[in-house]
């Protein structure tokens, strides 16, 4: 008992230093209410959530990625490319030449097919990087001009621009995934956010493979030797990443009403963002969904905020680049006091 | 100590009431601590004795909370290395801090370059001044050559002549430089320590090898806990005694003496023409055989290098490269991957704690579960309540010293963080368990644990095989000793048999050997 007197001091800096992304949000949602109007309202609060919720998804995959201590580049790019893999199946199905036939698939499908993929490519990124010891920047970098090329590649650089489909092909009702759901004001991306995060986190801190996960991030040798699949968890990974890009592809779409290739352009950085504001470490080991989810809420809010107080789209840029850096610098702070704890408790043992 | 004493020897730096608190502990407590001039001055303890705490304050890495240090009568203060380097005190870190990715001469002079003009580096006196070293050093090696590729002695040695460069060298720093040097380079280092010292260079000594204590100290100081308890001439101690004031009380290695019949015992894992090729031409591992049997304790014992380590990590089939049979309990088995090896029922300790053990950022309770995680499953879930009964139980097997197991892994001495890897192997239910160095840089207190865990273990049938480079320690555990030396088996001694003299030769033989064949120019072959 005595050893939790003496640690007190420690542990309320460390409570407020776990939470201090958390308190950064709800001071920004205070300080906006100030100065924008109407910006508490539920309606403006919803906008908000359907903006974070497209690199919102995104992070939640980046957050597994950067625990194995590793980096995914690609998923911007892989939102475009799969965004215009489904307005071109919307638009032009899947024509087989060798038998002169046009397939079109209904909605489901088409979603079906831009999660895998999605998940295909991460895969890929996964089998570079394991298989062929390849850095995962190098690796997920090549990936993003790959699948952003292939992304223009499909239309030719143009537009789909029609998403309505035809109900006599039977792919009517792609909208939805970028409305609210009917009679509600939540935006549908909004509820595939928070089942991914929900899935996404009960994996992480429930199951044997989630540990793996962290375990490889914390050092992969000793992992390795534990008998932990190091390369198959890894590629598992990237697998998961790129399908959180594949469903981001369509919720995007269906939100912009036309599939784009220049769709997702640097969002891998407000996935990034997002991660590290929530506390992942970039050495790997270390991070939660929860905190991935409320930094990609203050990137949020920062976002929307400025756009709403007028803020310029340059100094929006400059604040936000000065709230990442500044995180990290804190993030520091909390790995010295921990470091500190563990000493002052190793020497209590004694 | 009395002060008539004191006076005879000349005080070269005196260290006056130092203490240094970290955030909740004091890791020295007013410890005072004389230098002798031109002596090899030991400094002893136990881990977290404060032996490195005090030497790092000397050398100007830390500061101290209280005390000062004087040199010459004068008070010193080193804000930094470079202000103790201007006073002509040099450290050789525990841990090497070279530049792996420099040459050597680069490596010497880094931070201490010689300049033609202002800015211009004058290599030519490097490369010349650097031969001359590493001459001295008996190490002639090209001082082109990339320090990431010589061997860990070899790289000990340029730590060394880095802090030889310096002409107005008055104390030299040695943080356990042996732990990673061979007999013969311990021979060449002793040397030039007898050399230093007869040139006026003081030399503070901190090693765990008592023995070597014995043979090249001079003075001898002990702390325990970060504080002072003795200090004498070596001429006029033993090693009982240090090891009494080291630990304050009488503790000595578990002795092992069974009575069983090994004839009659069946093997439970066979090797046999174990090959593993060098890359480079050569081999690591050259045709090795031998068996353990059930409840068995195999030492393995051998210089750096000659093969040890690899013998397991041939087994755990991290080197799918090796040759030969590899058969448990009369079943010849096909080796894929670390994982598969576990599940047949082998399990690993390896060598290297901080690198290859431990997961730093997790939990104790992690950290001891994670190799036997996945046999912890309800449905796809981590069966939470199994997993932390089946850790409290290991805890409490072999006594390890947890507050609470949510605890950060670096919340423990390095002895309890040892025992928690060692739970994580037997969480696995092993049949055969690895220990590479089990005891390499814990205290005497828990070496004397860990062995008891060896022992315990045994006694309850798993098989055993222990590599180990401390002699009193494998001559007390096994219950067989391989000697191996260059990739060469050569020897095998069991109980009388098992002396330290007995194995130390045998682990000369190899080198013996090859050396004779490369003269004839003849391929390696020995039986």
């Amino acid at each position: 008992m005595s050893s939790k007197q003496k640690t007190s001091n420690g542990s309320w800096k460390m409570t407020l230093l776990k939470g201090r992304t958390f308190i950064v949000l709800i001071i920004l949602l205070i300080f906006f209410s100030f100065k924008a109007n109407n910006f508490l309202s539920v309606s403006t609060l919803m906008i908000v959530a359907k903006h974070v919720a497209l690199y919102g998804i995104l992070a939640i995959g980046m957050t597994y990625v950067i625990i194995t201590s590793g980096i995914d580049l690609s998923v911007g790019a892989v939102v475009g490319l799969t965004g215009m893999i489904a307005g071109g199946l919307i638009n032009e199905g899947l024509t087989l030449k060798v038998f002169g036939v046009t397939l079109y698939f209904n909605v489901v499908a088409i979603v079906i097919i831009s999660a895998i993929i999605g998940a295909i490519i991460g895969l890929i990124n996964g089998f570079i990087i394991t298989k062929f010891n390849v850095a995962p920047f190098i690796a997920t970098l090549g990936m993003m001009y790959v699948a952003r090329g292939l992304a223009n590649i499909r239309s030719g650089g143009a537009t789909f621009s029609n998403l309505s489909g035809n109900k006599a092909l039977g792919n009517t009702g792609f909208e939805i995934f970028g409305r609210n759901i009917p009679g509600t004001p939540i935006p549908v991306g909004v509820i595939i956010m928070v089942i991914i995060a929900i899935i996404a986190a009960v994996v992480l801190k429930k199951t044997p493979f989630g540990w793996h996960v962290f375990a490889i991030g914390g050092n992969e040798k000793a992992a390795g030797l534990s008998g932990i699949k190091v390369n198959k968890v890894k590629m598992l990974v990237y697998a998961f990443s790129g399908f959180c890009s594949g469903i981001v592809g369509i919720i995007a779409t269906s939100q912009l009403v036309a599939a784009h290739p220049r769709t997702g352009e640097s969002w891998e950085m407000n996935a990034i963002a997002a991660a590290v504001l929530g506390g992942t470490s970039m050495s790997g080991g270390i991070g939660t969904i929860g905190g991935t989810i409320v930094g990609a809420f203050v990137i949020g809010v920062i976002n929307d905020g400025m756009v709403m107080c007028g803020v310029s789209e340059f100094w929006q840029m400059v604040i936000k680049g000065l709230v990442i850096v500044l995180a990290v610098i804190i993030d520091q702070f909390q790995r010295n006091l921990q470091a500190k704890m563990a000493l002052q408790a190793r020497n209590e043992n004694k | 100590m009395e002060d008539a004493k004191k006076n005879q020897e000349e005080v070269c730096l005196h260290a006056e009431c130092i203490s240094k608190i970290y955030p909740g502990t004091k890791a020295l407590d007013e410890v005072s601590f004389d230098l002798l001039t031109g002596k090899v001055n030991v400094l002893i303890g136990e881990n977290g004795a404060g032996k490195s705490t005090l030497m790092k304050i000397i050398a100007g890495i830390e500061q101290p909370s209280a005390g000062q240090i004087y040199m010459d009568d004068k008070e010193v203060h080193f804000k930094n290395t470079t202000e103790a380097r201007k006073h002509g005190i040099g450290i050789i870190h525990q841990e090497l801090s070279l530049f792996p990715n420099l040459n050597i001469y680069q490596n010497i002079f880094m931070a201490n370059e010689e300049k033609r003009g202002k800015l211009a580096l004058n290599d030519k006196a490097h490369i010349e001044k650097t031969k001359k070293i590493l001459e001295k050093l008996e190490h002639p090696l090209d001082p082109n050559v990339l320090v990431g590729d010589l061997r860990v002695g070899q790289q000990q040695m340029i730590e060394i002549a880095r802090n030889l460069v310096a002409d107005d060298l008055k104390v030299l720093i040695m943080d356990e430089p042996t732990s990673s040097l061979s007999e013969q380079e311990v021979e060449v280092l002793f040397k030039i320590m007898r050399e230093l010292t007869a040139e006026g260079i003081s030399i503070v000594y901190i090693s765990h090898r008592l023995e070597e204590i014995m043979r090249i100290g001079d003075h001898v100081t002990i702390l325990r806990d970060g504080k002072y308890v003795a200090d004498s001439d070596v001429k006029e101690i033993d090693i009982p005694w240090i090891v009494h004031q080291m630990t304050g009380g009488e503790k000595a290695y578990p002795k092992r003496d069974r009575a069983i019949d090994w004839d009659k015992v069946d093997n439970i894992l066979e090797v046999k023409n174990l090959m593993l090729p060098k890359s480079g031409g050569g081999y690591l591992l050259n045709n090795v055989n031998f068996s353990l049997k059930k409840g068995e304790i195999l030492g393995i014992y051998g210089l750096m290098g000659a093969g040890r380590s690899e013998i397991f990590e041939c087994i755990m089939g991290l080197h799918p490269e090796h040759t030969g049979d590899i058969i448990l309990e009369g079943k010849k088995l096909v080796i894929k991957s670390v994982s598969g090896q576990i599940d047949k029922g082998f399990a690993l300790i390896p060598e290297d704690r901080q690198g290859q053990a431990i997961i730093q950022t997790l939990d104790i309770e992690k950290n001891c579960s994670l190799a036997a995680m996945k046999n912890y499953k309800k449905g796809p879930f981590l069966d939470v309540k199994k997993e932390s009964k089946m850790v409290q139980k290991e805890i409490d097997d072999i006594h390890i010293k947890v507050a609470d197991k949510k605890l950060p892994i670096l919340s423990l001495s390095g002895g309890n963080q040892q025992k928690v890897v060692i739970g994580k192997g037997i969480l696995t239910n092993p049949k055969i368990l690895l220990m590479d160095e089990p005891s390499r840089g814990i205290d005497i207190g828990a070496k004397t644990e860990v062995f008891d865990i060896i022992n315990q273990y045994a006694q309850e049938g798993l098989s055993i095989i222990v590599i180990s480079s401390e002699l009193n320690e494998i001559v007390s555990i096994a219950d067989r000793v391989m000697v191996l030396s260059n990739g060469v088996k050569t020897g095998e001694f069991t109980k009388d048999e098992i002396q330290e003299d007995t194995l130390v030769l045998a682990s000369y033989k190899g080198h013996h050997e090859a050396n004779l064949e490369n003269n004839k120019g003849e391929k390696s072959n020995v039986k």
